[in-house]
């Protein structure tokens, strides 16, 4: 098996197990940890995680699939998260994400995340991400945007493309 | 003339304030947890005694202190429930899920002022005998939940957490739970299901009420990032000092985010019940009023699950007469004063305390449409009214929305909203139904009008209708 987890993540996951009486509560910080290491969550990372809290493999599978945060396939470089959500949607979040999409040649209909085929960008709708005053709000990889308009939108994809 | 009053939010904008200890020390930082520490017992007139964490927990009481999170509840009574004689550890959990569309108050404190937090909530579990407690942030907010962290190890390495907290003889940890973009884990019992490490299915009640059986079935306690600050400012005041702030049965400040259609969004900390819906909106201090050339057409109060009010409406509210009487009295929409019970009798609530404004160049169509998009998407899919009409709702919207509506559908959504409230395990079906029972309810002609424009459209040899498709998820 190619997969492994290197020594001082292990190291840094068995601790942070430590911080709940009972261990099934560290697989959604595991599987945060794992996906920001691997870039997503593998069925072997599942495994991996279930052996070491002691689960089945699809008590780590059925979070995996329930939290729209984790992904079972690997992501764009850039991960551009617009919010749809009504504020927003009042300050144009609509037409930002069309922007995003028809620059980058997806689907400008879908809301689900979609990754272009040089793995450099994903553009997917989310929800409200609580940062309404400053409507339309973008999240590029765990930067926010505020008050995110076209010129913002052609500056985070003219850095994405670099 | 009406205008913020900043308790939570005093040093969070100041220039140069940071999230460090230093500059928390620097502000009077952890006064109020030694101050806690240091409680005497005391014996009241009546020759009850009360133990040091029985004296905090009666000034909470006694404050009047109101949950922040969304229902209002009184945050001394909640924690009167606790079940303190079954042996089993005591659980806190901080609610910092913050994700009810229009709320960005909980954001500011996590990220200007983690330690105001950590203060509160290690006053609270001493108060309560919490040896462990957890801040359950939603997945989005990566930067705060890594500025958290290193605050609670500074505050490890202070000795205001951790072993022998100083040198009282109590040891309490905090940890850190991140999230992962569901909605349903800021539902308490979906966000202790959440944090066992499971799908965030929302448990019923009865039995399953927290205060007994929560976290690892043990009494838990959760609390809103924002009521729990209030603890630190409960013990520095005193409840009596406290609750001169705000109005009766509605004390202290709250933080209100105001975001849609106004000159000035942002977030406002107020006297609760001291400034009004409209100056909130209009006033220069706070929203400076609509965009130019426009008026107010609809205000959502409390977060997307709270009722829409519709400009020009005017409510019967109680008050109390010069002679003491409880008189009804007729109070225009702008004048509803900001707080719990003025919401409450105006037939909607102040929930998040999240204020979304919609000016007359938008459609309420379009508005709920997008809401209820939000719903169909969040509902955890337990129950089969929520899961089942939230999405049939966000359906038909859809539909309504792009041409294919009929006359009846303002008939058919309310038909939907009507059997989900009440019949669902959480709250998040009365939220899912509220939106769409206002909305349709107060703008009816528009969604009526807006079906009948596409039947006749039809009709006069248009397309034919066709089932327009949801919005792929
Ligand atoms: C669907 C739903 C979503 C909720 N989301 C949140 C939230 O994001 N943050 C929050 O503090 N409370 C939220 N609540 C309220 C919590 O269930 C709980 O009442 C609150 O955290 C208690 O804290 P408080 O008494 O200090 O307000 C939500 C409730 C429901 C029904
Ligand atoms: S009401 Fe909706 S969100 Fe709540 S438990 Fe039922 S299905 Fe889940
Ligand atoms: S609606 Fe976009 S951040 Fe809240």
């Amino acid at each position: 098996m190619s997969f492994s987890v290197p020594a001082n993540l292990e190291a840094e996951l068995d601790e942070l197990a430590t911080h709940y009486p009972v261990k099934r509560s560290a697989s959604l910080m595991f599987l945060h940890a794992l996906q920001e290491h691997f870039g997503h969550v593998s069925k072997d990372a599942v495994v991996w995680t279930a052996s070491k809290l002691g689960l089945q493999p699809i008590n780590v599978q059925e979070i995996l699939t329930f939290y729209p945060m984790f992904r079972q396939e690997p992501l764009g470089k850039t991960h551009v998260k617009v919010c749809r959500t009504l504020s927003c949607a009042l300050a144009g979040s609509g037409g930002l994400r069309a922007h995003f999409c028809e620059k980058l040649g997806l689907d400008s209909h879908a809301h689900v995340a979609q990754t272009t085929p040089d793995g450099k960008f994903t553009v997917e709708f989310v929800e409200c991400l609580a940062d309404c005053g400053n409507a339309p709000v973008v999240m590029v990889n765990e930067e926010l945007v505020a008050k995110a308009g076209m010129t913002e939108a052609d500056a985070i994809l003219e850095k994405g493309k670099r | 003339m009406p205008q913020e009053f900043r308790l939570i939010l005093k040093n969070a904008d100041l220039p140069g304030y940071a999230p460090d200890m230093e500059c928390y020390l620097r502000h009077g930082g952890y006064e109020a947890l030694k101050k806690a520490v240091a409680t005497a017992p005391r014996e009241l007139p009546d020759g009850k005694k009360q133990t040091s964490q029985e004296v905090i927990r009666d000034e909470v009481l006694k404050s009047g202190l109101r949950g922040r999170g969304g229902a209002g509840f009184s945050a001394g009574l909640k924690w009167s429930f606790v079940d303190r004689r079954s042996g089993k550890p005591i659980y806190l959990i901080c609610n910092a899920d913050e994700s009810e569309p229009g709320t960005f108050k909980d954001r500011q404190i996590l990220h200007k002022d983690p330690h105001q937090l950590i203060e509160g909530m290690v006053i609270s579990c001493w108060a309560n005998d919490c040896k462990l407690a957890y801040i359950y942030i939603r997945g989005e907010m990566p930067k705060a939940a890594k500025l958290l962290n290193v605050a609670l190890k500074e505050a490890r390495d202070k000795g205001f957490l951790g072993k022998n907290i100083l040198g009282s003889g109590f040891d309490c940890e905090i940890h850190v739970h991140r999230g992962a973009g569901a909605y349903i884990c800021g539902e308490e019992t979906g966000l202790i299901e959440s944090l066992e490490g499971k799908r965030a299915y929302p448990r019923i009640k009865p039995p399953y009420f927290p205060a007994v059986l929560g976290l690892y079935m043990c009494p838990t306690i959760v609390n809103n990032v924002e009521t729990l600050c209030h603890v630190k400012h409960i013990v520095t005041m005193g409840s009596a000092e406290y609750a001169k702030l705000g109005t009766p049965n509605n004390t202290g400040t709250r933080i209100v985010s105001l975001s849609g259609d106004v000159k000035r969004p942002g977030y406002y900390e107020i006297e609760v019940g001291k400034v009004t819906l409209g100056e909130l909106i209009n006033h220069e201090n706070f929203g400076q009023g609509l965009k130019d050339g426009r008026s107010l057409k609809a205000i959502i109060p409390g977060g997307s699950s709270s009722k829409v009010l519709k400009a020009g409406e005017v409510f019967k509210l109680n008050r109390k007469g010069a002679d003491g009487q409880m008189t009804k009295v007729d109070v225009p929409l702008l004048d509803l004063p900001y707080d719990f019970d003025s919401l409450q009798q105006a037939g909607t609530m102040s929930g998040s305390s999240a204020i979304i404004v919609m000016d007359d160049s938008r459609s309420m169509v379009e508005a709920l449409a997008n809401l209820s998009e939000f719903y169909a998407h969040e509902s955890c899919g337990q129950c089969t009214p929520c899961r089942e009409g939230a999405l049939w709702m966000a359906k038909g919207l859809h539909r309504l929305t792009h041409g294919e509506g009929r006359k009846q559908d303002a008939d058919y959504l309310q038909h939907i909203a009507q059997n989900i409230q009440g019949r669902t395990i959480c709250a998040f079906g009365e939220a899912a139904a509220w939106p769409v029972l206002s909305f349709v309810k107060k703008f009816r002609e528009e969604f009526e009008a807006r079906g009948a424009a596409d039947e006749a459209k039809h009709a006069s040899g248009g397309a034919p209708m066709k089932m327009a498709a949801s919005p792929k998820h």
